[in-house]
């Protein structure tokens, strides 16, 4: 068969392929005003018609038809290609999906990453929370002089909000909100990425994060300050904490599929890795705004130590119980 | 798109990938310049929409201030997201005919646009990209730190269908029998030759003296042409 024979048998069908392609490329908005039976007929008749293109593709390749038309053909090919297996999501219910059971359930599924994270983090709060509880004047070999006096303030007992410094005094708690979440979420995210560097981000980030929060608490820990801080920060850490530790386990995932790809290429471990590492950070960045929430309303409000205490303990049972249990069922994943 | 091999496979930036169903597409993948002038488009609208969102936001007191933090977040880390996953072109690819997909040419995913973009702020290290550019000359796709995460592309799109004809001209067989590769390249000749200056064709066609003789060099190809498209009979 010549190529003009070709063209003319074949023609009206990749005529009506373009057609059906027409239709279905069509965005949701668009396609309303088309009858609805008008996309289900073309969906119906889609996939056979794009196994014969591409039959026609591969035909007009290996005969060596002019580059126009293969050019074309693969022009079909591809549109086809996208429409068949692109990938489709159901928004509401992924996410509340998502939240019910696939993230804490892949939390569970990397809980040594967890764990090592949580140790990076934990290990260098500790000792230095111990250190500057002992010594105060070891702050200042963390931070400048100036970060010091800008956190006492924050939890002196004379400044009426507690947790932000003088020059935010007047500020609303909703600026509060807004400043914590592009603060901490990015922190999070930044934890994460910094695991491409073969993890050499992520640790450094939890490390530095363990450090000066482990060394403020530690220096805080005294009075005037203790009053005012532990009942500020005892609420929303359960999320805040939590959730950065978790951004730090998905950073050293990418870290460990780099440092340890096993039998496969580096990129190929890293590839099938990261979306279990995607999972964890957008979680964790739930959390966090989660974490914003309570911290810019509850964690600045009026209430008695005492009853900011038993929130915070039921903060922290919260989360542990929804990573321990949510999602353990075998039902839809 | 140019057409793809016919044998060994050729030093230039086409990536290929087989469908299941057993034919090969090829995307044109879009180097390090092109991407970088998106960037900056994409950079000089980001800067355009916080000065927006200051403007707006600046009546509303504290809770615009708020808004303005937030928007800011979203602008920071999201804007590129929302984007491709709309239609694989954030506003500066799409001035530029570039798109984001996934390695086998589907359209982006929730999970690959967000990967690829949270991976920015590495790629971004240690100033203006170098991470990135860094990364994008390593390996033969063109790929930074986020497309090797998430298995993207960026690449050339090419709507235009291309309907050339081949003018219609009494068949002639050719005095020598010619490889099916180079019938191909009379056939390419052919479809574009009403693009070029009757000069450039004359030019062209007068290299194959041997074949075409030299007094009408571009119609004796025109009449090879025919007879590979459509044989003796000319129908």
């Amino acid at each position: 068969m010549n190529q003009s024979q070709f063209e003319q048998a074949y023609r009206p069908e990749w005529q009506r392929f373009g057609q059906l392609l027409a239709i279905l490329e069509k965005k949701s908005g668009a396609a309303r005003k088309d009858p609805p039976r008008d996309n289900t007929v073309a969906a119906a008749e889609f996939p056979a018609r794009y196994r014969r293109i591409c039959n026609h593709y591969g035909l007009a390749r290996t005969r060596h038809y002019s580059p126009a038309l293969v050019d074309q053909l693969h022009a079909l090919v591809l549109r086809g290609h996208r429409q068949l297996y692109k990938k489709k999501s159901n928004g509401l219910w992924t996410l509340i999906n998502f939240v019910a059971r696939i993230f804490p359930r892949t939390l569970r599924q990397n809980s040594r990453m967890f764990w090592l994270a949580l140790a990076l983090f934990c290990g260098p709060a500790v000792a230095v929370g111990i250190a500057t509880y002992h010594d105060p004047l070891l702050i200042y070999s963390l931070m400048g002089e100036g970060q010091v006096l800008a956190m006492e303030s924050m939890y002196s007992p004379e400044n009426p909000k507690t947790g932000r410094t003088r020059e935010r005094d007047a500020e609303s708690d909703f600026t509060m909100f807004g400043f914590y979440i592009l603060n901490n979420i990015s922190i999070g995210f930044r934890s994460f990425a910094g695991g491409i560097i073969f993890g050499i981000g992520t640790v450094f980030l939890l490390v530095f994060n363990g450090l000066m929060i482990g060394g403020v608490a530690g220096h805080l820990s005294h009075a005037p300050y203790m009053v005012k801080f532990w009942p500020f920060v005892c609420g929303h850490g359960a999320f805040e904490l939590t959730a950065l530790v978790i951004c730090g386990a998905a950073g050293l995932i990418l870290g460990q599929s780099l440092i340890r790809p096993g039998r496969y290429r580096r990129v190929a471990v890293l590839r099938r890795r990261a979306p279990t590492a995607l999972v964890l950070v957008m979680g964790a960045a739930l959390m966090l705004v989660a974490a914003a929430f309570v911290e810019a309303f509850w964690s600045s409000s009026a209430f008695p130590p005492q009853v900011k205490f038993a929130v915070a303990a039921g903060n922290w049972l919260l989360v542990i119980l929804y990573l321990l249990l949510a999602g353990r069922n075998t039902g839809e994943s | 798109m140019q057409s793809p091999p016919v044998t060994s496979p050729p030093l230039d930036t086409i990536a290929h990938y087989e469908t299941p169903e057993g034919v090969e597409l090829s995307f044109a993948v879009a180097g390090p310049v092109v991407r970088a002038a998106a960037w900056g488009i994409d950079l000089a609208v980001r800067l355009v929409g916080y000065f927006l969102l200051a403007l707006l936001t600046a009546l509303l007191g504290g809770v615009g201030t708020s808004l303005m933090l937030i928007g800011i977040f979203l602008l920071e880390w999201f804007y590129p997201v929302f984007f491709e996953v709309h239609n694989g072109m954030t506003p500066g690819k799409k001035a530029l005919g570039l798109q984001v997909v996934h390695d086998d040419g589907t359209p982006l995913a929730w999970s690959s646009a967000l990967l690829r973009n949270l991976l920015r702020s590495v790629d971004f290290l240690p100033f203006l990209n170098m991470a990135g550019l860094v990364t994008m000359l390593l390996n033969p796709q063109f790929k930074r730190l986020g497309d090797l995460a998430a298995g993207t592309l960026v690449v050339y799109v090419n709507d235009e269908v291309k309907e050339f004809k081949i003018p219609d001209h009494p068949p002639l067989p050719p005095p020598e029998p010619i490889r099916i590769s180079e019938q191909r390249i009379i056939l390419n000749f052919c479809e574009r030759a009403d693009r070029l200056s009757r000069e450039r064709c004359h030019e062209l066609a007068a290299l194959l003296a041997s074949l075409t003789g030299t007094d009408v060099p571009v119609r004796r190809l025109m009449a090879f042409g025919n007879w590979f498209l459509k044989g003796k009979g000319g129908s």
